[in-house]
């Protein structure tokens, strides 16, 4: 019998560990970032350098419902309800210094990557005029291709190799190359290992509430180059693989439907966008959050592509892709959209996206309104409407096919 | 002042009908390329022997565009879609869409499927990191992609020479604004806010060097007419777009002159000139680097703020307004700081929202009115 903590378990405590470092770091005078999530971790990792993250933080808030206090604070300072609520939990934290819910130490330096999207730019001049700290971004230009090209991956290169200089200046700590090789290469088996985790939701049933990607996906985040991390995912892909073979799941229940659940989650609703779908049988099986975190590369300029192919930064075509063949992959009986309020990017294609979902993968398909943080622009009404339309429809297609 | 007024009517009625402008380039034989902002290379363009005719977008509801993006996005994107849809566009050749903000972003993918491939887009990426030299070198390989799609277009290829005319003719055009400019704001009383904006945004519909000559004339008209008071009040613009006939109107109903901006429409798009360098393409890219005060640019330290503050106090201005392109991020993220640095620098701010698909103003009007009150008290 296997003695050693539930994997989930080991993922909450690395997180809670990192995040601890940080503040022990900062404790001893060290100087600590905030980073933007997709910005390249190794970096920091082999520098040694500890970062926490704003859009994680943003996240938790949500989750703890200290999202519309501190949005409300922020407009109160002027930002617009029309911004991303991640960035207003921030501004709001900037400014009060305190935040219930969660707290990070505050940065004596920003790290800010826009491949998934271009308010992080604007978000985080903000921070480093009012934090008075310096700021180096990562531009990591929104793809017009399928791949990314030898331009791009030249430009993100000088800049990558400028990072690490002007890091080395802020922090007084040195890059080691040896030691980055070591980070790329444990960061390709924490990769590989959740990609292999989340892999198994194409079984049937899945092995494990699909929601459980939006808890696990922090540490996949912010830890991937650590051998911690590489191992609490091996371990949670072993797991899953023993469910698999049992014929078991984490999931409550029996699993009628299996959907893609495109977006973020409203944080905020966790709890009732889960619900909602986990009492009428349906699991989330496919999640763009499975092949988001598969940073997979062989040397450092395959790492430059990598970041280019993050969600959101690739051409629509490619994210039309990424999500059918998941779908197909994971074989899903329905899709649910989350136009979310906070991301003009995401949203700013999701109508097209949901049609040619929908053509290519034959499956019924919802859209609802939310944010990722803030709970005013989600109503309880219209998600448990639509996705009772979608069961229907789902029902309906299930005993035709029975037929 | 006929001849003033008889140029800013001139002027005028091109923007006011666009249309007519791309229908008599077409029938002439010349084809044409919508260009969207933000800083897509214009003049490759003109080099290739097309017109670049601006999409800035249209005082209209936009009701098909729904179905691509969310109400959410800005009327700039929406009712370019919208006339895009409805076919209003399809004389163009092509459109160039620079992915610089999160919106612009989505808007190929939702162009090339509603409207179709019969105009398709060329996307313009260029580098946020556009100081460093890795920023100006991706920037310029960008450019020259561009010039590649162009060429196909126009079906013939494009000379470094053709480029460098093209640089000379836009220089001169940016020259021509600038003295407009400067002209319109010393006398307020002959260039309302709408003739001034209309005579800047003519130029987006017609050749350039067609209007660097009108421009030309009616700079030299207005330094003809004989010195006046103005009793007014003076303002500087700043936004994504100031253009609104019915906010224009409630600035003259106030008295208040535009004695300067910094809109990205305006000012921020003829300040800079194109550095003229061996490959004029490089020169081109430079030119992003050198350019300041548009919310869409990488800005760390704001020198949008400060640029703003320097020039209302160059132009001895009683206060900014900023006029607020609703549902735009960049622009709404800029707002806080760059308020508590004018604030800072004791110079009055009001921000109004507008919206191309907005009807009714009374709520501009009424925080102008009392803005205007407030300045003159």
């Amino acid at each position: 019998m296997d003695e050693r903590k539930p994997a989930k378990i080991v993922l909450r405590e690395l997180q809670d560990r990192i995040a601890q470092d940080a503040w022990d770091a900062k404790q001893r005078g060290e100087k600590v970032g905030w980073c933007a999530s997709n910005f390249p971790q190794e970096i920091t990792t082999a520098m040694g350098i500890p970062v926490v993250y704003p859009e994680n933080m943003g996240a938790a808030v949500g989750a703890k419902g200290g999202g519309q206090r501190m949005c409300e604070y922020a407009e109160g300072m002027g930002y617009s309800n029309d911004l991303c609520s991640y960035s207003r939990i921030n501004f709001a934290y900037t400014d009060l210094k305190r935040c219930e819910e969660l707290e990070i130490p505050f940065p004596d330096f920003l790290l800010c990557c826009n491949n998934i999207c271009n308010c992080m730019i604007k978000w985080y001049e903000n921070l480093a005029l009012e934090l008075d700290v310096p700021l180096i971004l990562i531009d990591i230009p929104h793809l017009d291709a399928m791949t990314c090209d030898a331009d791009r991956v030249k430009y993100i290169r000088a800049q990558f190799d400028d990072c690490i200089a002007q890091l080395e200046e802020i922090t007084g700590k040195k890059m080691d190359y040896d030691r980055l090789n070591e980070v790329m290469s444990i960061s390709q088996r924490s990769s590989k290992a959740w990609l292999r985790a989340v892999g198994y939701m194409s079984a049937e049933p899945s092995p494990f509430s699909g929601f459980d990607i939006f808890n696990n996906m922090a540490v996949a985040c912010v830890g991937r180059g650590t051998v911690e991390a590489a191992e609490a995912f091996e371990q949670l892909a072993d797991e899953y693989a023993a469910l698999v073979k049992e014929g078991k799941s984490t999931f409550k229940g029996e699993e009628k439907y299996r959907i893609l659940f495109e977006g973020i989650a409203c944080w905020s609703n966790l709890r009732f966008t889960y619900k909602t779908l986990q009492s009428r049988g349906i699991n989330l099986t496919a999640s763009i959050y499975g092949p988001a975190f598969s940073f997979l590369y062989s040397n450092l300029d395959e790492l430059m592509a990598a970041y280019s192919y993050v969600p959101n930064s690739n051409c629509f075509e490619k994210e039309l892709q990424l999500r059918v063949d998941d779908a197909l992959k994971n074989k899903v009986d329905g899709a649910v959209f989350h136009m979310n309020r906070s991301c003009k990017h995401w949203s700013g294609n999701l109508y097209e996206m949901e049609r040619q979902f929908r053509e290519k993968t034959g499956v019924p398909t919802i859209v609802f309104d939310g944010d990722q943080s803030d709970p005013r622009c989600f109503s309880e009404a219209q998600y448990e409407t639509r996705v009772d339309a979608l069961t229907e429809i789902m029902e309906q297609r299930k005993k035709e096919a029975a037929q | 002042m006929n001849e003033v007024k008889m140029l800013l009517d001139e002027l005028a009625a091109v923007c006011a009908n666009p249309k007519a402008q791309l229908d008599a380039a077409v029938a002439d034989g010349r084809k044409c390329v919508g260009v969207l902002p933000y800083f897509s290379p214009e003049e490759l363009v003109y080099a290739a022997g097309m017109l670049p005719f601006g999409l800035w977008g249209a005082e209209m509801q936009a009701n098909e565009s729904k179905r691509y993006y969310p109400a959410f996005i800005c009327s700039l994107l929406h009712t370019v879609l919208e006339l895009g849809l409805k076919g209003a566009l399809n004389d163009l050749s092509a459109i160039m869409v620079s992915i610089c903000c999160d919106s612009l972003k989505g808007f190929g993918a939702n162009w090339k499927y509603g409207v179709g491939e019969a105009v398709p887009v060329i996307d313009v990426a260029w580098a946020e990191n556009r100081k460093i030299p890795a920023g100006v070198e991706f920037t310029r390989s960008q450019f020259r992609k561009v010039l590649g799609q162009l060429e196909a277009i126009a079906g013939d290829r494009v000379s470094d020479a053709e480029i460098g005319a093209a640089v000379a003719v836009y220089n001169e055009n940016r020259a021509a604004l600038r003295a407009f400019s400067a002209a319109a704001a010393r006398r307020p009383e002959a260039v309302s806010p709408m003739a001034r904006c209309a005579a800047i945004k003519a130029g987006y519909f017609m050749d350039r060097a067609e209007h660097t000559e009108k421009l030309n004339a009616l700079t030299a008209a207005l330094a003809a007419l004989p010195e006046q008071k103005w009793d007014g009040l003076r303002v500087v613009t700043t936004g994504i777009l100031a253009d609104s006939p019915a906010l224009l109107r409630i600035l003259e109903d106030n008295q208040i002159a535009v004695v300067g901006d910094q809109i990205a429409q305006e000012s921020v798009n003829f300040r800079v000139d194109t550095p003229v360098t061996d490959d004029p393409v490089e020169g081109i890219a430079q030119r992003l680097g050198q350019v300041e005060g548009c919310s869409v640019l990488f800005d760390p330290g704001k020198q949008r703020g400060k640029e703003l503050i320097e020039l209302a106090k160059k132009v001895n201005a009683d206060g900014i307004l900023w006029v607020m392109t609703k549902f735009c991020d960049p622009e709404e993220y800029d707002y806080v700081p760059v308020k508590r640095m004018a604030d800072a620098a004791g110079i009055p701010l009001l921000a109004v929202e507008v919206d191309q698909q907005m009807v009714n103003y009374e709520q501009a009007r009424s925080a102008i009115e009392a803005f205007a009150e407030i300045l003159r008290f």
